[in-house]
């Protein structure tokens, strides 16, 4: 089908972008890659009046290293996110997650924080941005620049914490030194489709083989992305190589809502295979960090790559 | 709605025309470029019929406005080949191994190929399979296309 009408604003800079979703508010919606927007509002299950097409500035694009953490414009390209060797670096779990998304078609639109703006609880980069703690940065004409913990920004099915003047702008990962393990698992029925389930994992070490911290990202497991705190709390302080992957992934599952059920799967399958990609996610990033050379990459040497 | 002015490079050449916002880059290709070559199956980004390529890029044309690609360079099915109509290596293996039956999703291949193997000259078979599943081919060719991809590595 084709979109219903609308009209089309393609601002210069990001403080036009906030200033046309101050005047427009909620009648306005904003175009990043459009991988998402677009199928819906061809299929008419979204209308907006205006779009306001950000897939251009400059603004919203680049990757600086800033002590502990990797910042991306908002505006980067999943291919860009996947190809840059600093990335993969200093937040591997992006790089691993990213050829995940979609096909390489989609891709090469699709944008780093249109993902996490859209806010698809099966996508990748939330489940991601949520395990690392991630700090979200908006910006709005009358407010300027705010920062959204990950863990206050996923509020529903496909809703964020955004305001309807705010535009993601950049989003703020933690890098992880030391002895560092990570995995992305996911299950899907053919490749590019969304995942039935899939789970995220980082863990550290400490000298003796204990876990130092832990966090495990799930996504396809309900409305929004999860963390499973009970299971990284089970983990922390234990011998990595003691845990039990399976009981991991039975406290992962335990006290989870709104779990989807559709032609996919069942809410019970779901569990099924999500608790598996615990166990799977868990024992690959346990054995990545085991056989870290605890050196770890610096956000300095990060940034060296391409900063 | 009023329509905007759109310029743009396709397959070399400038072109100058309007569309309205919500008129997609494929059908405005379609129909007011007359390059019927791209082919619309869904219309919401999951059968691959519309892929070309933007900036050197394949992207699905059915997801992307004409206005956005205002000023941008496109390459459609019909500038794969030589100006004297030589197919590229790409069409003639696809035409070589039998990928194609009915057709209609074969621009779409042909040009997911071509970016897929500028990228990745010699692909194994998963990378193909992984690379071209954003493609889908309803005669369910695609023994015949996985051959000609190999070929097309092979003669590119």
């Amino acid at each position: 089908m084709k979109p219903a009408r609308f009209e089309y604003h393609r601002p210069g800079s990001v403080d036009e972008a906030a200033a046309l979703l101050a005047e427009l508010g909620d009648e306005a919606k904003v175009l990043a890659g459009g991988q998402s927007l677009v199928p819906m509002l061809s299929l008419r299950l979204a209308y907006f009046d205006h779009l306001i097409d950000v897939s251009r500035l400059d603004g919203l694009r680049g990757l600086t290293v800033d002590g502990a953490s990797l910042r991306l414009g908002a505006g980067m390209t999943e291919a860009a996110v996947g190809a840059d060797v600093g990335v993969a670096r200093a937040v591997p779990l992006l790089a691993r997650a990213t050829p995940l998304i979609g096909h390489f078609q989609i891709r090469n639109r699709g944008t780093l924080g249109g993902s996490i703006a859209h806010a698809d609880p099966a996508a990748e980069y939330p489940a991601v941005a949520l395990a690392l703690d991630a700090e979200l940065e908006a910006f709005s004409a009358s407010a300027g620049r705010r920062v959204i913990p990950a863990a206050e920004f996923f509020t529903g099915l496909w809703s964020t914490a955004l305001e309807p003047d705010e535009l993601l702008v950049g989003v703020r990962f933690p890098v992880w030194t030391g002895r560092c393990g990570f995995a992305v698992e996911e299950f899907a029925r053919r490749a590019g489709d969304f995942a039935i389930a899939g789970v995220v994992v980082a863990l550290e070490l400490n000298g003796d083989d204990r876990v130092a911290r832990a966090a495990i990202g799930m996504l396809g497991l309900g409305s929004t992305p999860l963390r499973a705190p009970a299971a990284e709390a089970a983990a922390v302080g234990q011998r990595a190589g003691e845990l039990d992957g399976a009981e991991l992934g039975r406290l992962a599952m335990s006290g989870l809502e709104d779990i989807p059920a559709d032609l996919q799967g069942s809410a019970d399958y779901r569990v099924r295979v999500g608790a598996e990609l615990v166990a799977r996610a868990w024992a690959a990033a346990s054995a990545e960090a085991a056989g870290s050379d605890g050196v770890g990459v610096t956000a300095a040497s990060a940034g060296a790559i391409d900063g | 709605m009023a329509e905007l002015p759109v310029r743009l490079t396709v397959n070399g050449e400038t072109v100058e025309k309007t569309a309205e916002p919500r008129m997609t880059l494929a059908d405005f290709l379609r129909e007011r470029c007359g390059l019927t070559g791209t082919h619309l199956g869904c219309e919401h980004g999951a059968c691959g019929a519309c892929t070309l390529l933007v900036e050197g890029a394949a992207v699905r044309s059915c997801l992307m406005f004409a206005v956005q690609a205002d000023g941008l360079d496109v390459t459609t099915v019909e500038g794969i080949a030589a100006p004297d109509g030589t197919l590229s290596p790409v069409q003639a293996a696809m035409r070589d191994c039998h990928g194609l039956q009915c057709g209609f999703c074969t621009p779409g291949f042909v040009m997911s190929i071509t970016a897929l193997l500028r990228d990745n000259p010699k692909p194994t078979d998963e990378e193909i399979r992984e690379g071209l599943s954003g493609n889908f081919c309803r005669c369910t060719g695609y023994q015949g296309i996985l051959a000609a991809v190999h070929q097309a590595a092979e003669t590119a």
